[in-house]
């Protein structure tokens, strides 16, 4: 289609397409700039919060205020690592990040691919299950959950704040929606080939959705990443603090010391910048609608 | 299959009927095994999952209803008395301005959100402007950012005595603006916040809504002469309402429970002034230990949450037909 048509439209397109850029110099110039301006107003608290962390304390409310430290030092960042504990709230997320996102996408693989693709009453009846999940949310749901948590003797360890993330609505409908897509042939070849169930699952679906794996893995990091009403309710000993309630208790504090609080703050910003520029077309090109529309 | 095996049913009639005959049960016991064979899978499928909804989900629902209705305190028995949490909590002024603050709260960070995220998706969509790769990566930073830290950036940029906005508003001869202990202008930094930081995940929604929509359409307007305003509003926005509704009503779900922010930002305060419902939960709950009365509040959070979305959905409803 394309080939037999292409000949006679180009050039028509091309001399609109001129004429317009001539007529429509101003509408760039306006949608340009104000762009830039709101790339101004989205990035430049970034900027000022990254550039005053790496001011020394003395200089942090010097009048008058500048933009760029005059003597930069790193003296926050190592300050707060060894004296505010962060290196130990550090390892305490990595630690349930790490496990809550390959425990999620493992559950919201089964379970999607489940829903996608077996047509028994009850699967549809736990698809509105899952759906209901979302009208009641943990903030909701604050104290009795903390209670369950406590009755099943999980108060307190890190995996109080693992266990009960593992369940997400948008990651299960993100993966039943992708396996509804895969066509209904495959999984009927596999049967007459034999192969069982679980092992379709296993080894021929499972392989297919790793874009959605990825999409998942990036979105669940940063739901744990940056929690903080569940972890704080659940986690009692210090020791056990992750990085957000870490940062909480120093601006908690009476007077807030703004040089450790800069620095931690940063810190805890890292590894969620380095996996989004990493894996930037997974979250960009994601077709997010899929795990919320339905 | 049956059939092929048997030829014979192009002979005479008497044996095409006497063809399907023993087929047919046959079918039958295949399809009813073909069910039956597929309930151990999808169960081992959804185990997880089913496991933890009811540990979670269930279990918690259920409980909470019942300590709802109780005085418990978290240890010993739960002595039951009736309404009691209910209409404690009617009665109470400071659940009733955790109430409005929030719906105060929602009202102005929803419809600045869904301004912002349309604005920048149409910047980032559109052929006129330029640089949008690094522009795209700059309006999705704060989505990196937690709400703790982003209530540190924002209180580091709106401090009384030190921030940034009340030194460019003194050197602009202006004098301090109490961004911290003026529960108003408290809030609208908390406001600002939200909004700064909410935009991103909506733009990537509206982005992919705005892409989808036909370019045809737009080529069909021009050649009638329609300007880019005119185009917007009678074809962009039509053809993104499933989006936007989405949008709004994850956006006012999400305001409605926000905690995190205004505890980074004032704490909730000046005061309890900026107390939210979650924060006034929490603190009913965690801090005087009063597990009854939270979940009293807590079911009353969800039936606001509830109608909400009910009507949300009514309304989406009634626009459709």
């Amino acid at each position: 289609m394309a080939v037999t048509t292409a000949p006679p439209r180009p050039p028509a397109l091309r001399r609109r397409r001129k004429k317009g850029t001539t007529g429509e110099l101003p509408k760039k110039v306006w949608a340009t700039a104000i762009m830039w301006l709101m790339v101004v107003v989205y990035g430049f608290p970034v900027l000022w919060f990254l550039l005053s962390s790496i001011k020394p304390a003395g200089e942090l409310f010097s009048y008058p205020l500048t933009l760029f430290p005059e003597n930069p030092t790193l003296k926050g960042f190592t300050q707060a690592w060894t004296s505010f504990d962060v290196a130990q709230y550090f390892v305490n997320t990595l630690i349930v990040t790490v496990a809550a996102t390959l425990l999620t996408i493992v559950a919201s693989a089964a379970c999607g691919y489940a829903l996608a693709k077996y047509n028994n009453w009850w699967i549809k009846a736990f698809t509105i299950c899952i759906l209901a999940t979302t009208m009641l949310p943990g903030e909701v749901l604050l104290a009795p959950l903390f209670l369950v948590v406590r009755d099943l003797n999980m108060y307190n360890s890190l995996s109080a704040v693992v266990v009960p993330a593992v369940i997400t609505a948008t990651g299960t409908f993100m993966f039943r929606q992708f396996f509804l897509t895969v066509p209904d042939d495959l999984l009927e070849a596999a049967r007459i080939d034999g192969s069982g169930e679980l092992s379709t699952f296993l080894r021929i679906m499972l392989p297919l959705s790793r874009p959605i794996m990825l999409t998942l893995a990036i979105f669940s990091f940063q739901w744990r990443w940056n929690d903080y009403i569940w972890p704080l309710v659940v986690l009692n000993d210090p020791s056990k603090y992750t990085l957000q309630i870490g940062v909480a208790t120093i601006v908690g504090a009476e007077n807030v010391n703004w040089s450790v609080l800069l620095g931690a703050s940063v810190l805890s910003m890292i590894p969620l910048v380095l996996i989004y520029l990493v894996f930037q077309k997974y979250v960009m090109n994601a077709d997010i609608n899929a795990g919320l529309k339905d | 299959m049956v059939d092929s095996i048997h030829p014979t049913a192009a002979a005479p009639s008497t044996e095409v009927r006497r063809g399907p005959e023993p087929v047919k049960p046959r079918q039958q016991r295949w399809r009813r095994r073909r069910l039956n064979r597929y309930t151990g899978a999808p169960l081992v499928l959804i185990s997880i999952n089913l496991l933890l909804f009811v540990t979670f989900f269930v279990w918690p629902a259920v409980t909470g209803l019942l300590y709802s209705f109780t005085s418990y305190t978290g240890v010993g028995t739960a002595p039951y008395v009736g309404a009691d949490n209910y209409q404690r909590l009617l009665e109470d002024e400071a659940f009733y301005s955790a109430l409005i603050r929030t719906l105060i709260y929602t009202a102005g960070v929803v419809p600045l959100t869904i301004v912002l995220s349309l604005g920048t998706a149409v910047l980032l969509v559109t052929d006129y402007a330029k640089g949008k790769v690094v522009a795209r990566i700059i309006f999705f930073l704060p989505w990196l950012i937690s709400p703790i830290i982003v209530g540190v950036i924002w209180r580091w940029m709106f401090g009384e005595n030190f921030g940034l906005v009340n030194y460019v508003i003194t050197e602009l001869g202006g004098s301090e603006v109490s961004w911290q202990s003026n529960a108003n202008l408290s809030l609208m930094v908390v406001i600002f916040a939200a909004a700064w930081a909410g935009t991103a995940f909506n733009m990537l929604l509206f982005v992919a809504a705005l892409k989808n929509v036909p370019t045809s359409y737009y080529e069909a307007a021009s050649l009638d002469g329609a300007g880019s305003w005119a185009k917007f509003r009678n074809i962009t926005l039509p053809a993104i309402a499933p989006t936007t509704f989405i949008v709004v009503l994850l956006s006012i779900l999400h305001s409605m429970k926000e905690y995190a922010l205004f505890a980074a930002i004032n704490d909730g305060g000046p005061g309890t002034a900026n107390n939210l419902l979650v924060q006034y939960i929490y603190t009913k709950g965690f801090e005087r230990a009063q597990i009854g009365y939270a979940s009293a509040a807590s079911f009353v959070l969800m039936l606001i949450l509830m109608i909400v979305a009910i009507v949300q959905l009514s309304m989406n409803r009634r626009k459709e037909s």
